[in-house]
């Protein structure tokens, strides 16, 4: 199982896949705001999305978990 | 008469208010969000006020708290900075309705400025030379293609109610275009409301040169000319110099004339810039007037010895300009260095924990800054934590001491993007005077 984690602080501002959805390496799983920038978090490994962490709106911290892929 | 100024901002350029006023002996009123209750612009004011909770929407966006506070501490006037609500007419309106000064142009001068496409039509009017570009803006991909075909590729797309680079990008190719026009339609949608764009064509090799002015309400309009701006990242200015190493002194003097010319067609009062962009045989063309104060404007006011902090509060009381254009002079070189909270290879911002600041020092050497020692940047706003600005009597000079002054230069606990200026200012390119909009993807991002 693979966690996606975020890479800086910030808030959840678009989470563009679901719960179940098949994603490829590379493949957008989230986009974050931070400091007026959107930052896209990808998975970095192939499979199903498990679970989302996370909500849109939520604030997140560096190394939150966002979703799990198994 | 102003004696008490409500600062409808945060970060350095509140601080750099309230330094003006607390010289001019005018009482100075903060405004926070939950975030920035322990922030330093805070505790320079003389009196502060909570304006809501960290999302700029909930606090600093929020005019009618703005003016709540305004009333409340009985303000004559209100500042906005730059950013935030410093270029919305709206708010130029309630605060003039509510009785304040608004520091800064009239309403409809904000509004038309704000508008790209009414921006250029204005300008083209006043006989200043504009980008060639669409007269009208595109709705639709299908239209952005017509229009595109008419201009010849590359262009611009631009946002027609854009700013800070959002939903701006080059395209090469109708089929580029297309994928483009989607993508920049929406964030532009989400982020001004409107989704409308135009197209610019894109002048190859082209630098960044603002002209700064300054006009009273009784007609008068002088400008303290240029500065560089050709050093950016994600259409950022990163580093910010006057005079440019690149004009004419007779590519100077039209420059100037033309801001100056186009600022009295518009009826525009207070402290502007107009930025142009300027290809390799010195033509100039009109890109947009930014109807407030502006993050550069240190270097300005370094080679002219005047404080435009200063001019603009006394312009919005109604005071005649202080200097004819004669009287305005230039010496030496100034070259300011914006600090970004980010990671200096990647550009992504960094916020977290300060755990010590060391500020360069010295005499020529000048710090605006929004932290200190064991302080949080948070995420909520712009990654711009700090300005460096230097002076020095000819470039090569400014170049080194600003050198020095980035190398002793230490914020230590979050990234910054000081590595990045130092390869910057240190790139054959940089000190020969060479900087175009395309230095940074040129020479320095990986």
């Amino acid at each position: 199982m693979e966690e996606v984690k975020a890479s800086m602080a910030g808030s959840v501002w678009k989470i563009v896949v679901q719960e179940g959805d098949t994603v490829e390496e590379g493949q957008d799983i989230v986009i974050l705001e931070s400091m007026k920038m959107e930052i896209p978090i990808a998975a970095e490994e192939s499979g199903v999305i498990k679970e989302l962490k996370v909500a849109e709106g939520d604030f997140v911290n560096e190394d939150d978990v966002l979703a799990t892929i198994e | 008469m102003i004696n008490k100024i409500l600062i409808a901002n945060r970060g350095e350029i509140a601080a750099r208010i309230i330094r003006t006023c607390k010289k001019r002996g005018i009482r100075t009123i903060a405004i926070y969000s939950e975030a920035d209750k322990d922030a330093p612009h805070v505790q320079l004011a003389d009196e502060s006020a909570c304006v809501g909770k960290a999302p700029v929407n909930e606090s600093y966006l929020n005019s009618e708290k703005i003016l709540a506070i305004a009333k409340e501490f009985r303000a004559d006037a209100i500042h906005p900075g730059y950013g935030f609500l410093s270029e919305n007419d709206t708010f130029a309106s309630l605060c003039r309705d509510e009785g304040f000064i608004f520091i800064g142009p009239k309403s409809n001068v904000i509004q038309k400025m704000g508008d790209k496409i009414e921006a250029r039509k204005a300008m083209k009017a006043a006989g200043v030379p504009v980008v060639p570009g669409t007269e009208d803006a595109a709705q639709t991909a299908e239209e952005a293609v017509q229009l595109a075909g008419e201009l010849g590729y590359p262009v611009m797309l631009k946002a027609s109610a854009g700013g800070g680079g959002i939903g701006m990008q080059v395209v090469h190719s109708e089929e580029e275009l297309v994928k483009a026009f989607e993508n920049n339609s929406k964030r532009a949608l989400s982020f001004f409301g409107n989704g409308a764009m135009f197209l610019e064509k894109k002048i190859e090799n082209a630098r960044h040169i603002e002209i700064q002015i300054l006009a009273d309400e009784h007609g008068n309009v002088v400008h303290l000319f240029e500065r560089e701006c050709s050093i950016q990242r994600r259409n950022q200015k990163v580093i910010e110099e006057a005079p440019s190493t690149f004009i004419s002194d007779e590519t100077r003097k039209k420059m100037g004339n033309a801001a100056v010319q186009a600022a009295k067609a518009i009826g525009y009062t207070n402290a502007g810039t107009i930025e142009f962009l300027v290809d390799k045989e010195e033509n100039f063309y009109f890109l947009e007037m930014n109807t407030r104060i502006q993050v550069e404007h240190p270097v300005t006011e370094e080679i002219t010895g005047i404080d435009i902090v200063a001019a603009q509060i006394s312009i919005a009381q109604g005071n005649v300009l202080e200097i004819t254009q004669e009287g305005v002079t230039m010496s030496g070189h100034s070259i300011e260095a914006r600090i970004y909270a980010e990671n200096p290879d990647t550009f992504f911002p960094s916020p977290g924990h300060i755990s010590h600041v060391t500020f360069p020092r010295g005499q020529h050497v000048r710090n605006e800054v929004a932290i200190r020692s064991d302080y949080d940047v948070t995420p909520f706003y712009d990654p711009m934590i700090a300005k460096l600005i230097v002076k020095a009597s000819t470039r090569e000079e400014a170049i080194i001491r600003l050198k020095e002054a980035l190398e002793v230069y230490k914020i230590e606990g979050i990234k910054t993007n000081i590595p990045m200026l130092l390869k910057v200012i240190k790139h054959e390119a940089f000190v020969s005077g060479n900087t175009t909009t395309a230095f940074v993807e040129t020479y320095i991002k990986k």
